[in-house]
């Protein structure tokens, strides 16, 4: 059976070029780069590389680059970084609909006599930017904004956030963990201060990340040890993910376009022929503002779970925002904050797609799914009358 | 993904017993979309008041499904009271086991049976279920659903909580007060629990054990609902007793006997006893 992986903002697949590229750094160029001789450093060219083709796809300086152990872990770096630089500020604001890498770490801040200010989103995801401006006060040491959400692909106007922080002496940072790669960025334009992006979610390995300090913001290492990424990060750097992760963004790098306009064809594509085809059924996240790569459509009187198990019968791998997937009982945090009735909530599907996704695929699902649906519809209560 | 067994699979994947009976002597609901899962049970007797058929109507995950099509085949052939001893644990041990964040699934499909027979017994289950304290808002439930889990699954951590009744599994406000509530409940186990016996018993040790359990531990807490319990003999292993008070007329009683008499006996004093009602009592208060 041939697999459909449309569960890409999970995770995606090593392009087999990222992996050629890394192979030489196991068995053969296995130096470490902070070792005296030669076979170690010149492995530190390579790593040198690769933190240039992170910078060339966020459009930074590559000294603004600190690599890391994945999305999460930047993200806390962030985070603990701006507040232990500001001790005498003793207030965060970040939105209900972050990913748990910076909503449960806030949360996990309050307990620790930090004060938190958590946003709302409307029916589509959408920030009000009146109550963020509200929310900010003396004593905010930092704002933390996603770039784009990771279950509906609901965009948040971060440029916009960040010339807002900065006008009133506010750090920023955005988890651009879903967006890095799929939409163009120069982040040498805006004001953000921090961002977080993981390589596993753009075809490079998992266990690999980075985080883009601008330079001049107070930075505290969150990792203590030795020297490495100058002194920003200890650890022995893992060479081959960090090759893979510049390889991966250069990859990325090339392909911005056809992102936005193959795979976003796609994917809408996809989008039409569901919701056409599927009586009540609708979309979650904003209608236009949205990653070229994700679609989350709830289905009335269905379950997410129920959903997935059946699809994966024919090989198709999407992901549920509702309760029995995750392990938690409720719908997606997201969805509930944007007010998505139970009635839809508990039935969403989200649909992530890659480069690698093919039409025939696409074609596939929509063909697929309307039964599916209908069957379990059919053992439902709530469709009868 | 979950591990689910392949007859979970199985009933998930051809669900047995789908649908409504449209002159259904029996109707159970229970869930809701709020909740994320719904349950409706219809049953049909048999002139001679044997459950002659059973078809249902689930929204809800991969295990609700399989949940209520198992139960669906277990109940059919039973009288009412024989359905009745049928627990949670019966549905998921059907399925071959049910993953522990899914035993609410099974759950579920017990209430609804109990809602179906209750509703045609003339008893209005909800109030019985909404008794007590509301603890979890998320999902709606009561201590009283949650002390309930707590003793007839042998429940020992929060987590479990959650697994077997849904409350503390959404917005989590509720945990502090479920800890407490499991606290008291394993408390009151200890407490007064007699500690469980390391050595083999003779006849005469067995039979003060299991008179002091009852007498310390059981029946204050069926006194406390209205009911009583007495010892009427011991013969080895098996354990002759008689429903006293508003058990005898209590239509979860044999759910009572089996799951909470008989599975304290078997916790603290013996793992083979056999508890049989011996004297039904025709007075009731
Ligand atoms: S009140 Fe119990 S989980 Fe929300």
């Amino acid at each position: 059976m041939h697999t459909v992986y449309l569960d890409n903002n999970a995770t995606t697949r090593v392009d087999p070029l990222v992996f050629e590229e890394m192979r030489p750094f196991f068995c053969d160029r296995y130096g470490n780069p902070s070792s005296m001789h030669s076979f170690g450093g010149e492995v530190g060219k390579d790593l040198k590389t690769a933190r240039e083709r992170v910078a060339a796809l966020i459009g930074c300086d590559p000294s603004e680059v600190i690599m890391t152990s994945c999305g999460t872990e930047s993200d806390n770096t962030a985070l603990r970084s701006a507040l232990e630089s500001q001790p005498e500020k003793r207030h965060l604001i970040t939105t209900k609909v972050e990913h748990p890498a910076v909503l449960n770490l806030a949360k996990h801040l309050v307990k620790k006599g930090y004060h938190l200010t958590l946003l709302g989103v409307d029916q589509d995801g959408a920030l009000d930017m009146d109550e963020l401006r509200d929310a900010i006060r003396d004593d905010t040491a930092l704002i933390s904004v996603m770039w784009a959400n990771n279950e509906t692909g609901t965009i948040f106007p971060v440029e916009e956030i960040a010339e807002l922080a900065k006008s009133r002496g506010v750090l920023f940072h955005t988890d651009a963990v879903q967006t890095v790669g799929k939409l163009p960025m120069n982040i040498a334009k805006t004001s953000v201060d921090f961002l977080a992006l993981s390589g596993h979610k753009l075809h490079a390995p998992k266990g690999i990340g980075a985080l883009y300090v601008r330079k001049g913001t107070p930075f505290r290492p969150f990792i203590i040890g030795g020297h490495q990424e100058r002194s920003r990060r200890a650890g022995t750097e893992p060479v081959p993910s960090i090759v893979g992760l510049g390889k991966a963004c250069e990859i990325a790098l090339e392909n911005i376009h056809h992102e936005n306009t193959t795979v976003r064809a796609l994917r809408d594509r996809l989008e039409k022929g569901i919701l056409s085809s599927i009586s009540d059924s609708r979309l979650n996240g904003h209608p236009t503002d949205r990653l070229p790569n994700t679609v989350n459509i709830s289905f009335k009187f269905v379950e997410g779970e129920a959903i997935l198990l059946l699809m994966n019968e024919l090989g198709m791998c999407a992901s549920s925002g509702s309760a029995c997937t995750s392990g938690s009982l409720e719908p997606s945090h997201v969805l509930r904050a944007m007010g998505v009735p139970f009635t839809f909530a508990h039935g969403s599907i989200r649909f992530s797609l890659s480069r690698f996704n093919t039409r025939e695929e696409i074609d596939f699902v929509i063909e697929k799914l309307p039964p599916i649906i209908a069957r379990l519809r059919s053992i439902s209560p709530y469709m009868e009358g | 993904m979950w591990d689910y067994t392949d007859k979970v699979k199985d009933h998930f994947m051809n669900p047995r017993n789908v649908g409504k009976i449209d002159d259904a002597d029996a109707v159970g609901e229970v869930g809701s979309l709020a909740c994320g899962d719904a349950l409706k049970l219809y049953l049909k007797l048999d002139k001679d008041g044997l459950i002659e058929k059973a078809t249902f109507q689930t929204f809800g995950c991969g295990s609700a499904i399989a949940s209520s099509s198992a139960l669906t085949e277990m109940v059919k052939g039973k009288t009412l009271d024989e359905a009745l001893k049928i627990t949670n644990k019966d549905i998921a041990d059907f399925l071959g086991g049910l993953p522990k964040e899914k035993m609410h699934c099974s759950v579920m499909g017990r209430e609804a049976l109990e809602a179906a027979i209750n509703s045609y017994r003339g008893i209005k289950s909800d109030i019985h279920e909404l008794e007590g304290e509301l603890v979890c808002e998320c999902f709606g439930v009561t201590d009283t659903q949650i002390r309930r889990a707590i003793h007839e699954n042998n429940i020992g951590t929060v987590e479990d909580v959650t697994n077997f009744t849904k409350a503390g599994g959404g917005c989590g406000r509720c945990l502090e007060r479920i800890d407490e509530i499991l606290k008291e409940e394993l408390g009151a186990k200890q407490a007064k629990a007699p500690a469980a016996p390391s050595k083999v018993l003779t006849n005469l040790q067995r039979i003060s054990l299991i008179k002091k359990v009852i007498d310390e531990e059981l029946r204050p807490a069926l006194q406390a609902d209205g009911g009583d319990l007495e010892l009427l003999d011991v013969e080895g292993k098996k354990v002759l007793v008689s429903l006293r008070g508003a058990c005898t007329n209590c239509p979860s009683a044999q759910i009572t006997l089996k799951d909470v008499v008989q599975g304290k006996l078997r916790e603290l004093v013996d793992p083979e006893i056999e508890v049989v009602e011996e004297v039904k009592c025709t007075l009731s208060i």
